[in-house]
């Protein structure tokens, strides 16, 4: 018998569910494209038939990072940039949780860039949501590393002098296996994509554009967007490594200047996750170890056994 | 000083296979019944470079490297390249003669492969005068050549075991044993006629006039040679841990690499990740999902971890990290001990932090300790750190097997089954109260695992209400920090009146002069303990291991138990010292220090010699490489 019946639980499933039934009420500004991230996932999860106690979110810190403050799952709410180590592990532990963690431009991006990059080349089976407002919302308002060149900011009062980071030609050097991009004035692409991440096998990053109507009034999420697969004028295979780079790179060009497109850019279902490759070379048993410390028939090693090559 | 011991010196450079010889030599001396203790002395880097092993062994039981030693085997530095005296690493091929010749003692050994080391570099050292001096036995053998003859250059280590089994007549049974483990076919061929050809020539060519010969030993029962390393990755197995998170870096690789290498086998997971703070993440997560966690780090990299730290700490997350100490500030001295974290380990991240600080002082406390370290971080979901330092890292002693034969405790402390988290306190949204401080025992707030049923909460690392949302609520404030923070007062009363002591005690009990350390200083000063009651002193020693919750009772009733303290500890700025003043707030006048920082352990003569300069009560300093640092108000 399992020791998480949670887990796999088959039932109709109520996206009230995620809904924390008493306090506390989102603390986001009037208008913040967090709310979309946050309606996004109730509606993914039943849909992709996952119960509120098998998933467990994990957040950065920002206004992002209160994600799992407002979402009732299992949730852990960890520090700065840190939210994929602490995520990849948790999975690593018990594959059969449903892992995502979410985090900002700045915490995702910023300080925990090294994390990020590593967890895509090792294509942890984890979603990972980055609210991407091209700011620092709750420390008020500074240059993020998705803010444009010349961006003013209290930090940069003089315009940004930094190029803005690509995030999705990022990703996909460093080796997610999915990689899409929406936005929370989208709300029916944004959960399609999601639940799509969410099933995916490997790592799944969506790149969320949140408008932060405190501190970003100018960013171009307000603008109309448009889906690259539903455009004619883009034609590309999302399987395809080179033309989705392609697709990745001239997107990420016109975001800049005031277009907004959205939609998935590189699906690749072949590449097996971290779990798989892990399990192939014999570094990771086959039931979760998570499972090991309720089963009363389970056989614990002993170091006394392993003497022998001491004596 | 005994003449019944054995203390060999195998120097050589990196590379030279120093450290695999002197692990079989090792054994070999454990497997004739002797007790041994091993010291490593390396440079941080791959390839040459003065390194050597010492082995001391005898028929009684040894707790620490010795002072100096007797036996040199100078295999020469094969990649030495650059010839001039004040080198980066000053990496002459002779060092690995020229630089030991200060500690070998009287009526000691030498031999040296004349195949590498020129005759014109040894008359340079006055080699000749100096044997006369001081009763030197010197044996000039062409090892190179004699490896070279049989096999391949770099098996000259073998001709030189030979020759040494040959001075000190042992038998060879034991090395013969331990070969044919550890090889086959041509290569072990090879390596038996060299030792075999060693042996006899040396028989053949020379008288002995020396008095060295190998100790006699038995023991009762089987032993195991094994280093503090070993030890704290064999407690961790026993504990339950299951998931190990790092980043290589000397010393604590060694932890890392022994889990990583045994998991596969016993069910657990290892990763190597992209930094250390990572690595605390890792495990940080792992815990929050069910498993038994650790990670660690040296100086260094342990810095990076503060951050994850603190959030185990305010998320109640139970973690273990191990923090192998090194010599520093910064990277310091990569490859040479030192106790100079204990601060840093105590105190880092921010705020009111609290934490459980274990610091063995040998290989058996190394496993007991990392043993109750998995016990009590998961009882008290709390972080609880091991720290210890390259020396105990690195050295090897034998451990009585049957020391280890116990029943692991893999079991998840105060973690809820399904079944009771169904009786357990939830609030009126359904939600677990998984920080409820309100029946909370000892400060402990049972926890739920993410997919059970029923146990749904936030963890954060925010201030939070007891089902874990973020609250800034001044009462709940207060309640939750008081219950957190008393944990350590609990942990603190089940370690004094529920748990053996994990305090050492040695010396005359009734002694006025008392000495007290801490780590892996341990074994000098038992020593140094033991020497100074047999030369008619009385003197008593005391080992500290709960630097978190500090063992208050137990070294206030020391203290007051004697007149005057010596406290003995590898730092410039005597922090464990500064730890008990801090603790206990008194006993600033009773307590003098004696420091070593140069990159080398104590040598128990040394602490002998402190014990004698503070005596004397002059105004004078042992030698230029420990400092004594005068009582308060001095």
């Amino acid at each position: 018998m399992s020791a998480f019946n949670a887990i796999g639980e088959e039932r109709e499933i109520d996206r009230d569910e995620f809904t924390p039934s008493v306090e506390p009420q989102p603390t986001w500004c009037p208008g913040c494209g967090d709310f979309g991230v946050l309606k996004s996932l109730k509606q993914a999860l039943p849909e992709v038939g996952k119960t509120p106690e098998e998933v467990l979110t994990v957040t950065g810190i920002g206004c992002s990072g209160k994600l799992n403050s407002y979402l009732d799952t299992y949730g852990f709410h960890t520090i700065h940039g840190r939210s994929l180590p602490v995520a990849r592990a948790a999975k690593l532990a018990n594959p059969e949780l449903e892992v995502i963690a979410a985090g900002g431009d700045g915490d995702g991006y910023g300080i925990g860039g090294n994390h990020w990059i590593h967890t895509a080349r090792e294509n942890h089976d984890i979603t990972y949501i980055v609210f991407n407002n091209e700011i620092f919302g709750l420390t008020k308002g500074q240059t993020s590393p998705t803010s444009p060149k010349g961006h003013k900011s209290k930090t940069q009062p003089s315009g940004s002098a930094k190029t803005p980071l690509r995030p999705l030609s990022m990703s996909l050097n460093a080796g997610a296996s999915y990689i899409a991009r929406t936005a929370a004035v989208n709300p029916n692409q944004a959960k399609e994509i999601i639940a799509e991440a969410i099933e995916h096998d490997g790592f799944a990053h969506v790149d969320f554009l949140t408008q932060c109507p405190t501190w970003n009034k100018d960013a171009r999420q307000y603008v109309p967007y448009i889906d690259v697969q539903e455009s004619d004028d883009y034609d590309f295979d999302v399987t395809d490594r080179r033309e989705a780079a392609e697709m990745m790179y001239e997107t990420e060009d016109v975001l800049n200047e005031g277009t907004v497109l959205t939609g998935r850019y590189y699906v690749d279902e072949d590449r097996p996750s971290y779990l798989e490759e892990k399990r192939a070379v014999g570094e990771l048993p086959d039931e979760p170890v998570a499972e090991r410390y309720f089963d009363e028939d389970a056989e614990w090693e002993r170091s006394y056994d392993l003497l022998d090559r001491h004596t | 000083m005994s003449d019944d011991e054995l203390i060999w010196r195998i120097a050589g450079g990196s590379g030279d296979g120093i450290d695999s010889t002197s692990q079989n030599f090792a054994k070999a001396l454990m497997r004739s019944g002797l007790d041994v203790f091993t010291h490593r002395h390396y440079p941080s880097r791959i390839r040459g470079g003065h390194t050597y092993v010492e082995i001391r062994a005898a028929g009684h039981e040894v707790q620490s490297r010795g002072d100096g030693y007797n036996f040199l085997l100078s295999l020469g530095d094969s990649f030495a390249r650059n010839p001039q005296e004040e080198a980066y690493y000053g990496n002459e091929e002779i060092k690995p003669l020229s630089e030991n010749l200060d500690d070998l003692r009287e009526g000691g050994i030498i031999v040296y492969d004349e195949g590498l080391i020129s005759e014109e570099d040894v008359a340079d050292l006055d080699l000749e005068e100096r044997a006369e001096e001081n009763d030197w036995h010197v044996f000039p053998m062409d090892l190179r050549g004699l490896a070279k003859e049989h096999g391949r250059e770099v098996m000259r280590n073998t001709a030189g075991v030979g020759v040494t089994a040959a001075l000190l007549d042992m038998e060879l049974e034991h090395i013969e044993d331990l070969m044919s483990d550890a090889m086959s076919g041509d290569v072990l061929e090879s390596n038996l006629e060299i030792l075999h050809e060693s042996y006899e020539t040396t028989k053949e060519e020379y008288d002995f006039e020396h008095d060295l010969r190998a100790p006699e030993g038995s023991h009762e029962t089987e032993q195991a040679l094994l280093s503090g390393s070993n030890a704290i990755a064999y407690g961790a197995i026993d504990g339950g841990c299951r998931f190990i998170s790092g980043y290589p870096m000397t010393p604590w690789t060694d932890v890392f690499t022994i889990l990583t290498q045994n998991f596969p086998d016993i069910g657990g997971v290892s990763e190597q990740v992209e930094d250390e703070i990572a690595a605390a993440a890792l495990a940080v997560g792992a815990s929050h999902a069910g498993v038994k966690a650790m990670s660690g780090s040296s100086g260094g990299g342990f810095a990076l971890m503060s951050e994850p730290l603190g959030l185990a700490e305010m998320t109640e997350t139970p973690l273990v990290l191990v923090e192998s100490m090194r010599a520093g500030p910064s990277t310091g001295m990569p490859t040479k001990p030192e106790q100079g974290d204990l601060e840093f380990v105590l105190y880092t991240s921010q705020g009111d932090s609290s934490r459980v600080v274990f610091a063995p002082g040998n290989i058996e406390e190394a496993y007991e300790q990392t043993r109750l370290a998995f016990d009590i971080a998961w009882e008290y979901q709390i972080p609880t750190i091991i720290i210890y330092d390259q020396k105990l890292s690195g050295e090897n002693t034998n451990v009585d097997v049957e020391f280890f034969d116990r029943e692991p405790e893999p079991g998840l402390g105060s973690t809820l089954t399904e079944e009771e988290l169904k009786e357990a306190a939830h609030d009126n949204s359904g939600k677990f109260k998984r920080f409820n401080y309100e029946d909370a025992e000892n400060g402990v707030a049972p926890r739920s695992l993410p997919g059970q049923k029923g146990g749904r909460y936030l963890a954060t690392g925010n201030e939070h209400s007891p089902v874990g949302h973020i609250s800034e609520d001044p009462d709940n404030r207060v309640f939750q920090m008081d219950r957190r923070i008393g944990k350590l007062d609990a942990i603190r009363e089940e370690l004094d009146e529920e748990r053996p002591s994990n305090q050492t005690y040695f010396g005359d009990e009734t002694a006025e002069y008392g000495i007290i350390t801490w780590g892996s200083s341990q074994g000098a000063v038992q020593e140094a303990v033991q020497r100074l009651n047999e030369s008619g002193h009385s003197v008593k020693g005391l080992s500290v291991s709960d630097m978190m919750p500090f063992a208050e009772a137990e070294v206030t009733d020391f203290l007051e138990s004697v007149d005057e303290a010596m406290v003995v500890e590898m730092n410039a700025t005597a922090q464990f010292r500064g730890l008990i003043q801090k603790e206990l707030g008194r006993f600033g006048d009773k307590m003098t220090s004696l420091l070593k920082y140069n990159g080398n352990p104590f040598e128990p003569a040394e602490v002998v010699e402190g014990y004698e300069v503070n005596l004397a009560d002059e105004d004078r300093q042992p030698t230029a490489q420990v400092r004594i640092e005068p009582a308060a108000g001095d």
